[in-house]
C-alpha cells in the first residue's frame, strides 16, 4: 500500500464512523435545540437499544430488519419518558430535567445490569464479514450500510423538521416556547415528540452498530462523549452542524490516530475542539448571539 | 399462703425460668464458637464497566471455591468455620478497587483474592497493606505489582516477564520447527499498564530471537474502532502478528483484520483476554481457527477442574482462565487460614508467605512465593483448533500439535 492509499483508507475509515457518530449527536443537538437541556441519558439509551437489536437478534431478526420497528418502540419509549416521567417530575425547571435525565441513565444502567449482566456480546451475522473491493482498501460492508443509513436519517429528519407542520412547531417552540404555546402549538407534545425523535435516532445507530461493534451494559458510554463534543462543536441545536461535526470528528480521530497512534487519536478530537472553540465559541454552525 | 398466681407460677419459679434463659443466652457464643463463627474473605472483581466480562468469570470462580470448602466442612482449623463472601465491585478503575478494599476492611475481611486487571491490582494492593490484609492477586500481570516490596502481597499466577519469556521460547520452538518461515512481526496493544510493559519486553527480547518489528500499535480500551489498526498491519505486511489486548478490542481486531482479508502466517497472542475464550471461538469460529495464546489455563488432566468446567458449561457460562485462577486462589487462601488457625490478618499473611499448597486446579507444582510471586507458576500455549482450544505447550500438557503457518 502507499502512503497516499493508506491516508484515503483512513479517511474513509474516519468517514464510515463519523456517520455514526453524527447520528447519535444528531440525538443529543435535537434534544438540546428544542428542549434546551443536555440529555445525560443519551449513552444508557443507546446502550438499551442496542439491547433490544441484540434480543431481536436473538429471536431471529436481522438488525437491519429490526432497524424500523425499533425507531418507532424507541420513538415511542422517548415520546412516554418524557410526557410521562421527564416533564412532571422536573415541573418546568430545565435544572431538575438535567438531574432526572442524569438519574435516568444510572436506572438504565443498573436495569440493563440486573437483566444482561455485564457480559460483553458480540453477533455474528452473515454479512459481518463481508467486503468491497476499492482497490486501495477493502470497505467493511456494514461499514457502508452504517454509512448510507445514517446520511438518509439526517435527511430525513432535515425534511421532517423543514416541511411537516409537526417540524414547524417544533421549531417554533425550539426558538420561542411562550410564544409557541400562545399560537396553540402544544409544548408538552412537541417536547415529547423530539425526545421520541432522539431516541429513535439511537434505536437506528444501534442497528447500525451491532454487525460490527459489542454490546454491554454501559457500551452507550464509548459514544457518548464523542457525541457531547460533536453537539458543541457543531454548535449546540444544530442539526448540520452535529452531521458536519460527526463527519469531521470521525476524520480527524482517524487520521490522527493513524499519524500519532490509535491512543492520541482520541486526543487529536479534543485538541481540534479546543482549538475550535478558541476561534468560534458557538460552534460551527452556532448561532452568533 | 404462696404467692401463686392465675397462671399457677410462682414468682420463684418465674425468676428461676429466666434466669435459666440468661443463663442459655451467655452460654450461646460459646456454643456458636465450637462450631466456628464465619470467616469474611473479600473478593474483589470489576463486574462493571470495561472489564466487566471477566469480572464476572472472575467471580464465577471464587463463588465455586468458596462454596466447595464450605461443603467440606469448612475451615476445620477454627471448628468448621464457613467462608463467607463480601464482594467488592472494583468498577473496572483503580479508584474503584481502592474503595472497595476500604469498604471491606471495615466489614471485617480477613484476606482479599481477585482484581483482575494491573491498574487495580496495584492500587488495590497498596490500599490493602494499610490494613495488614493478605491480598492474593489473581490476574493483573504487571510485574511492578510484586516488586514493590508489599509484604501482603502474594501473585499466585504467572507474571507478564514469565509468561512473555515462555511465550518467546514457545514462539522460536515453533517458527524453527516449521522451518523459520516468521522473521517479520507487528505488535498491538492495549495502551494500559498491561498491553504497554509486555510491548515494551517485546520489543526487547523480539530481536534477539532473530525477529524484526516493523510497527508497535498501542490501542484505547474502550476502542470504537480497529480500522486503522488493521489497515496499518497490512501496510506493514507482518508474517507474524502479537496482540496484546482485553476480551472487546481483540474480537474487535480479530473482525476487523478479517473483513481487510489480513493473513498472516500466524496470530500469536500473549496474556489475550479472547484467544483463550470459549466465548470467542463459539461467537467467531472462523476469526478464531488456529489463533495461538500464551496465557493462564488450567490444568486439563486436573479432575476438579474438569468438574468445575462441566458445571460452568452447563450453567451456560463460559470456562475461562479466570475461573479457574480464582478458584484456585481462594483454595490457597483457605489453606493459609486453614494452617494460620486464626482469623487474624497477620497470621493469614505469614501463613501465605510459607505456602506449599499444591491442592489448585492450574498446570503448576506447589505454590512458592518468593517476594511475592509463585514461582511455582507457569502458563501454557494454547491455539484454537477446530472450534476447541487446544494446548500445544508444554508438551507435558499437550493435548494437539500446533498449526504453524497456517493454511493461507
Amino acid at each position: 500500500m502507499t502512503s497516499l492509499d493508506i491516508l484515503a483508507a483512513a479517511v474513509l475509515n474516519g468517514l464510515m464512523s463519523g456517520a455514526v457518530y453524527a447520528l447519535i449527536a444528531v440525538g443529543l443537538t435535537l434534544v438540546y435545540g428544542v428542549l434546551h437541556i443536555i440529555n445525560f441519558a443519551h449513552g444508557a439509551i443507546l446502550s438499551a437499544a442496542m439491547f433490544a437489536a441484540y434480543l431481536a437478534f436473538q429471536a431471529g431478526v436481522d438488525p437491519y430488519v429490526a432497524m424500523v420497528p425499533l425507531a418507532l418502540i424507541f420513538f415511542g419509549l422517548g415520546y412516554g419518558l418524557q410526557r410521562l416521567v421527564i416533564g412532571p417530575a422536573s415541573h418546568g425547571d430545565d435544572r431538575n430535567i438535567l438531574l432526572i435525565t442524569l438519574g435516568l441513565s444510572i436506572v438504565i444502567e443498573n436495569l440493563l445490569l440486573a437483566v444482561f449482566n455485564s457480559d460483553t456480546r458480540t453477533v455474528d451475522v452473515a454479512y459481518g464479514f463481508s467486503t468491497l473491493d476499492l482497490g486501495f482498501t477493502f470497505l467493511a460492508v456494514p461499514r457502508a450500510v452504517a454509512f448510507g443509513v445514517s446520511c438518509l436519517v439526517a435527511v430525513l429528519l432535515w425534511i421532517l423538521l423543514a416541511q411537516t407542520d409537526t417540524g414547524k412547531a417544533t421549531r417554533a417552540v425550539a426558538k420561542e416556547k411562550l410564544g409557541a404555546s400562545l399560537a396553540g402549538i402544544d409544548v408538552a407534545h412537541i417536547y415529547a415528540v423530539t425526545f421520541g425523535l432522539g431516541a429513535a435516532c439511537l434505536a437506528i445507530a444501534a442497528c447500525l452498530l451491532l454487525p460490527t461493534y459489542y454490546v454491554h451494559p454501559r457500551v452507550g458510554n464509548a459514544y457518548v462523549l464523542v457525541a457531547f463534543t460533536i453537539v458543541v462543536l457543531g454548535g449546540m441545536g444544530s442539526i448540520p452542524g452535529a452531521i458536519a461535526g460527526g463527519l469531521f470528528v470521525g476524520v480527524v480521530e482517524s487520521l490522527s490516530g493513524l499519524m500519532f497512534g490509535e491512543s492520541l487519536g482520541q486526543l487529536g478530537i479534543f485538541v481540534i475542539f479546543i482549538l475550535v472553540l478558541l476561534v468560534r465559541p458557538t460552534g460551527l454552525f452556532g448561532a452568533k448571539a | 399462703m404462696s404467692k401463686t398466681g392465675k397462671t399457677g407460677l410462682s414468682r420463684r419459679r418465674v425468676l428461676k425460668a429466666g434466669a435459666a434463659v440468661v443463663a442459655g443466652t451467655v452460654a450461646m457464643p460459646a456454643y456458636l464458637r465450637a462450631q466456628g463463627a464465619a470467616v469474611k474473605i473479600g473478593i474483589l472483581q470489576p463486574v462493571t464497566g470495561a472489564l466487566a466480562f471477566d469480572g464476572a468469570q472472575g467471580q464465577i470462580g471464587a463463588a465455586a471455591a468458596i462454596k466447595a470448602i464450605n461443603d467440606k466442612g469448612g475451615i476445620k482449623s477454627l471448628g468448621g468455620a464457613k467462608l463467607e463472601m463480601v464482594f467488592g465491585d472494583a468498577r473496572s478503575t483503580p479508584e474503584g478497587g481502592t474503595a472497595e478494599v476500604e469498604r471491606m476492611a471495615a466489614e471485617g475481611v480477613v484476606a482479599i483474592v481477585g482484581g483482575f486487571a494491573s491498574p487495580i491490582c496495584l492500587a488495590a494492593t497498596q490500599a490493602a497493606s494499610r490494613y495488614d490484609l493478605g491480598y492474593i492477586v489473581d490476574v493483573g500481570v504487571s510485574d511492578q505489582i510484586v516488586s514493590r516490596g508489599l509484604t501482603n502481597t502474594f501473585r499466585f499466577a504467572p507474571g507478564f516477564g514469565i509468561v512473555t519469556k515462555s511465550a518467546l521460547d514457545n514462539l522460536v520452538t515453533i517458527n524453527d520447527a516449521a522451518g523459520k518461515p516468521a522473521k517479520t512481526v507487528v505488535l498491538v496493544h492495549e495502551d494500559g499498564l498491561f498491553g504497554s510493559g509486555l510491548a515494551k519486553l517485546m520489543q526487547a527480547e523480539l530481536p534477539k530471537r532473530g525477529f524484526e518489528i516493523l510497527d508497535t500499535i498501542a490501542h484505547p480500551t474502550p476502542a470504537r474502532d480497529m480500522s486503522n489498526v488493521a489497515l496499518q498491519i497490512r501496510s506493514k505486511n507482518p508474517d507474524l502478528i502479537i496482540p496484546s489486548s482485553y476480551y472487546g478490542e481483540f474480537v474487535l481486531l480479530a473482525r476487523t483484520m478479517q473483513q481487510q482479508k489480513i493473513k498472516p502466517k500466524g496470530v500469536f497472542c500473549v496474556l489475550n483476554g479472547a484467544a483463550s475464550n470459549y466465548r470467542f471461538v463459539k461467537e467467531f469460529p472462523e476469526a478464531a481457527q488456529n489463533v495461538m495464546d500464551c496465557n493462564h489455563w488450567y490444568d486439563p488432566r486436573n479432575a476438579v477442574a474438569q468438574a468445575l468446567k462441566k458445571e460452568v458449561d452447563a450453567s451456560g457460562k463460559f470456562f475461562t482462565y479466570n475461573v479457574a485462577l480464582n478458584y484456585s486462589g481462594v483454595l490457597l487462601l483457605a489453606d493459609a487460614i486453614e494452617r494460620a488457625a486464626s482469623a487474624d490478618r497477620k497470621a493469614i499473611v505469614a501463613a501465605l508467605a510459607s505456602s506449599t499448597f499444591a491442592g489448585h486446579i492450574m498446570p503448576y507444582g506447589p505454590t512458592q512465593f518468593i517476594g511475592g510471586q509463585n514461582t511455582g507458576a507457569a502458563p501454557v500455549n494454547t491455539q484454537v483448533q477446530d472450534n476447541d482450544i487446544k494446548v500445544i505447550f508444554p508438551a507435558s500438557f499437550a493435548d494437539a500439535k500446533p498449526v504453524f503457518p497456517v493454511p493461507a
